[in-house]
């Protein structure tokens, strides 16, 4: 009997630790990506990675407050299952890394350093220079070459994915893919099939994300019946350097090591900024955050940066919108050490060297919250059975999701230092679960079936690649439709989304559907036809395109990085206590009437024209929401109002002497 | 930034391209001239964007896409080298405004010449990863179940192994490497995919290693676990196309995009191999 395989498709952190830890409980696995898998989008990831430590351990942190900030910082949108168990995992995790030869930075004791992120209070950023992602992929890689020369894997680099293949039983039973050089189109048989192809960042054209990241392989799912979830929960990073290619990122760490941001508080002062006096100067996230500062989370920074270019009209420069980021008070061979990488970045693409002149920087479309739609299996304590089948399965058996695109851990916003942590994590844990499944089954492997299902996918393929090559020469051209798609996305679904705009691009992207697909090429040959592996990009890119425009457009309310002004919750205006305590109030009763309608995950399925949109509860039974405020100035009332409705529930419930809350929830329904 | 726009010469409407391409393996190479209009802040990348939107040349020709390889786009990920005005770089941080410069009325873009031409500007490096796997550079761990945390390691030791670990198998050394020349097979009619990977594999063994792999043999044999099969990376080291093949031009170290000493990880590796020569020869 042939022994079974897995598939794993994409080959950053998340495909890597799935790859590497399949390959160590004796299955072998076909790995396949677009590049070579040293150069993977991981590659781009700066600031570093997230757990509880010894240290924060002793100033009152555990993996208990690591769950909650990030529950917190997504909005209370994600399943609190999944992410608790990856915030105890955490700890382990880096160790992990640290044993693979990862070069974390030390302290003078030869500790791991740590640093300060957003969304919380604590210093748990384990991070590498500013190049944290690039190193702890090459420990992966590391260890996935040796198991490429021990046999276990075997790589198909510079492949792209072009379908799952389903069975009759719509069970996963391989891929096609089709080879970048020689343009062969092939069906692999996989006894499972692992996607780990990242985040979709070229559907806005321009974002900080790699060309590879045009979420193709994702559609290609998404097409095929698997559900996609919260497609418009899109980040859009605060500090990034905008290019005429790329829009680059400056790593969160910059302020988490001590960066600020501000600006002067004249209209495009033309001074030169460091002749800028303090009092002149306008740190408005420090005013109006006093408690996290510059480390509020990424959503509501961007949001303000966004303000204060737009509506307050205080943009440093006249024609084009951005704000200082100013590291020049920090010692210039302490910010090498740390940030090097960074500094480098900016030094070599803008000319100046940020040790000495503050950097001026625009928020960019950075992550994708939303994904694949994935599940798994709970503990009664909540946390994630390990070695489930289940875990992190798509609703395609057979097909699984891990790293950025899945949907599983990040809610409505996502927090800086967590994604190399849900990447790695998700993919050691998908491992076992795959090995289970394989050791329970009882049929043969997907190798032995008829071949009739692999060549039947396989010529499906080849004609569909052969009428694209054939198309008359002279009509709609795929980069110009690109750029329109990006402008289209960039302006309706980013910072701030409003109805009209959302309802526009909507038909807009419709219209740029159709016509990209009269697109003829200029490349008709067979060889390395890159133009040709666009083309299906561009295609695949409008699914969910459209997915993220009609998710935002339906969800009247704002949460996390998904901003709709028409229906935020306003501020409180009353000047007298009395006054104020009665908005408060009424806020909170607002809060709590749109918990109950909108939170729920977004869940799309494509009807082979459109997304079909349906409603999923999330799973907050461990902690239960409540308002995100980070110590907005002024809104201490909502907070105390709040507190002391949660306390007076609480305090209901143990005063009913046996009743848990969980029968309480349950008496109240 | 203002200061140097403020210096630099009257910008340019346009400018010209040269592109040396090929439209696969074993043909004959041409040059191709395209005109690209200048817009602020473009680098190499955003040139060839251009390029493959306009698919068409300075005489009118529609033409192919010019194929490249990239991904990044920020020097992080290694793929996007290319030979640009003489000098193998990474296209990214080749910044347009530098590029007229030297030059003001071309760009010259041409594959890397060490390694096969596959199109245009995409080369086969496959045989840079290869020599990472004959150097068995990786920590050599029991597994990846939780152990609690790795040795303890110094900010000095940290210091040392970061810039090492910043290689990102570009290739920029090896090209600018005299000793490291062209393997370039071509599969036989009847061969067998496995076959011919793995006489590929076989004549990859035999040609010199470079110094992106001698550098990163360093830097597994000062890895606190790393260290312990130091020996068998020497040996590797000492084998045919080892480090013996280096001719000491220093090329390397003065095109790394990353600043990575490596003439300091030659001479280290020298010195080990010497060690292990004599100790070898005393143990007989």
């Amino acid at each position: 009997m042939a022994k079974k395989r897995v598939m794993v498709v994409g080959g950053g952190l998340a495909g890597l630790a799935a790859t590497m830890k399949l390959a160590e409980l004796g299955v072998e696995v076909d790995l396949m990506s677009l590049t070579p898998v040293k150069r993977s989008h991981s590659v781009c990831a700066q600031g570093g990675i997230n757990s509880c430590n010894d240290q924060t351990r002793q100033l009152g942190d555990s993996e208990w407050k690591h769950f909650d900030d990030t529950v917190y910082g997504g909005d209370f949108l994600q399943h609190q299952p999944p992410v608790k168990e990856m915030a105890y995992w955490a700890p382990k995790v880096i160790d992990l890394m640290d044993r693979l030869g990862v070069t974390f930075n030390r302290t003078q004791e030869g500790f791991i350093d740590r640093r300060r992120f957003g969304g919380t209070l604590y210093k748990r950023t384990a991070f590498s220079g500013a190049t944290t992602g690039q190193q702890l992929l090459y420990a992966l890689d590391e260890q996935v070459r040796r198991w490429e020369s021990d046999g276990l894997v075997k790589k198909y680099e510079f492949w792209d994915f072009l379908e799952p293949i389903l069975d009759e039983n719509g069970v996963c039973r391989g891929c096609v893919a089709q080879d970048l050089v020689s343009m062969e189109i092939r069906s692999f048989p996989a006894d499972a099939v692992v996607l780990a192809t990242g985040g979709c960042g070229l559907i806005y054209g321009r974002s900080t994300m790699s060309m590879v990241c045009s979420g193709s392989a994702v559609s290609r799912c998404f097409q095929a019946g698997a559900k996609y979830g919260n497609g418009e929960f899109i980040q859009v990073h605060p500090t990034a350097i905008p290019g005429a290619d790329k829009l680059r990122l400056m790593s969160e760490s910059a302020r988490g090591e001590g960066g600020r941001v501000w600006v002067p508080r004249t209209p495009q002062d033309a001074r030169d900024p460091l002749s800028v006096p303090e009092s002149e100067r306008y740190y408005f996230l420090e005013e109006r955050y006093p408690e996290y500062g510059n480390l509020v989370p990424r959503d509501i920074a961007t949001r303000e940066i966004f303000d204060i270019c737009v509506n307050e009209g205080l943009s440093v420069e006249p024609g084009r919108q951005c704000v200082y980021l100013d590291l020049t008070h920090i010692d210039a061979t302490e910010l090498s050490r740390k940030l090097g990488g960074i500094l480098e970045i900016y030094e070599k693409f803008q000319g100046v060297d940020p040790r000495f002149t503050p950097m001026k920087i625009f928020p960019a479309v950075h992550y994708s919250m939303g994904g694949l739609w994935a599940d798994y299996e709970r503990t009664a304590e909540g946390g994630l059975q390990l070695g489930s089948p289940q875990n992190q399965i798509t609703n395609i058996p057979g097909l699984y999701a891990i790293g950025e695109c899945d949907y599983q851990y990040h809610g409505g916003n996502r927090l800086g230092a967590n994604s190399l942590l849900s990447c790695i994590f998700s993919g050691l844990i998908v491992a076992p679960g795959i090995h289970n499944m394989f050791s329970a089954e009882s049929g043969g492997a997907a190798v032995e079936l008829p071949s009739a299902l692999f060549t039947g996918a396989q010529k499906k393929n080849q004609e569909v690649h052969d009428a694209l090559l054939r198309r008359d020469a002279g009509n709609e051209n795929p980069y110009l439709i690109h750029q329109q798609l990006g402008d289209v996305m960039t302006k309706a679904a980013t910072v701030v989304r409003r109805n009209d705009q959302l309802e526009s691009a909507v038909e807009t992207a419709n219209e740029l559907h159709e016509r990209a697909k009269k697109c003829s090429l200029s490349d008709t040959g067979n060889w390395t036809n890159q133009n040709v592996v666009f083309t299906k990009a561009l295609l695949d890119m409008f699914p969910i395109a459209k997915t993220i425009l009609k998710g935002a457009l339906q969800r009247d309310e704002c949460r996390g990085a998904h901003y709709k002004p028409d229906f935020a919750r306003t501020s409180l205006t009353a000047q007298d206590a009395a006054g104020r305590q009665t908005q408060a109030e009424a806020w909170c009763d607002e809060f709590e009437k749109n918990n109950e309608k909108w939170l729920k995950s977004t869940i799309a399925s494509w009807n082979g024209d459109q997304p079909e949109i349906t409603y999923e509860d999330v799973d907050v039974s461990i902690i239960p929401p409540r308002p995100r405020l980070y110590g907005l100035a002024g809104a201490e009332v909502i907070e105390e109002v709040w507190n002391q409705r949660q306390s007076k529930k609480n305090e209901l419930a143990s005063g009913n002497g046996a009743t848990t809350s969980a029968e309480e929830a349950t008496a109240t329904k | 930034m203002t200061d140097i726009m403020q210096n630099a010469n009257p910008l340019p409407e346009e400018f010209k391209v040269k592109v040396l391409r090929q439209d696969g393996p074993g043909q004959n190479t041409y040059w191709e001239h395209h005109r690209v209009d200048y817009e602020q802040d473009m680098n190499v990348i955003s040139v060839l964007q251009r390029i493959a939107a306009q698919s068409e040349t300075i005489e009118g020709k529609s033409v192919a896409p010019v194929a490249w390889d990239c991904n990044c786009l920020e020097e992080v990920c290694g793929a996007c080298t290319m030979v640009i005005n003489g000098r193998t770089r990474q296209s990214c941080t080749a910044l347009v405004d530098r590029l007229l410069e030297e030059d003001p009325e071309v760009i010259e873009l041409q594959p890397m010449r060490k390694f096969p031409v596959l199109r245009d500007l995409v080369v086969d490096r496959s045989r840079l990863f290869r020599s990472l796997q004959k150097t068995k550079c990786w920590v050599p761990v029991d597994g990846y179940y939780d152990m609690g945390a790795g040795q303890r390691q110094s900010r000095p030791e940290q210091e040392e192994a970061y810039p090492l670990s910043q290689c990102m198998s570009c290739g920029c050394c090896l090209d600018a490497c005299p000793q490291f020349t062209k393997v370039e097979l071509e599969r036989q009619d009847g061969e067998s995919e496995t076959a011919f990977q793995a006489r590929k594999e076989a004549e990859y063994d035999k040609n010199f290693v470079g110094a992106h792999a001698i550098s990163q043999v360093m830097l597994f044999n000062a890895n606190p676990t790393g260290k312990n099969n130091a020996n068998e990376r020497v040996d590797a080291l000492m084998k045919e196309g080892g480090i013996q093949v280096c001719g000491n031009a220093q090329n390397c170290v003065a095109v790394c995009p990353k600043e990575i000493p490596l003439t300091t990880s030659i001479a280290r590796a020298g010195r080990a191999t010497t060690v292990r020569a004599i100790k070898k020869w005393f143990d007989r």
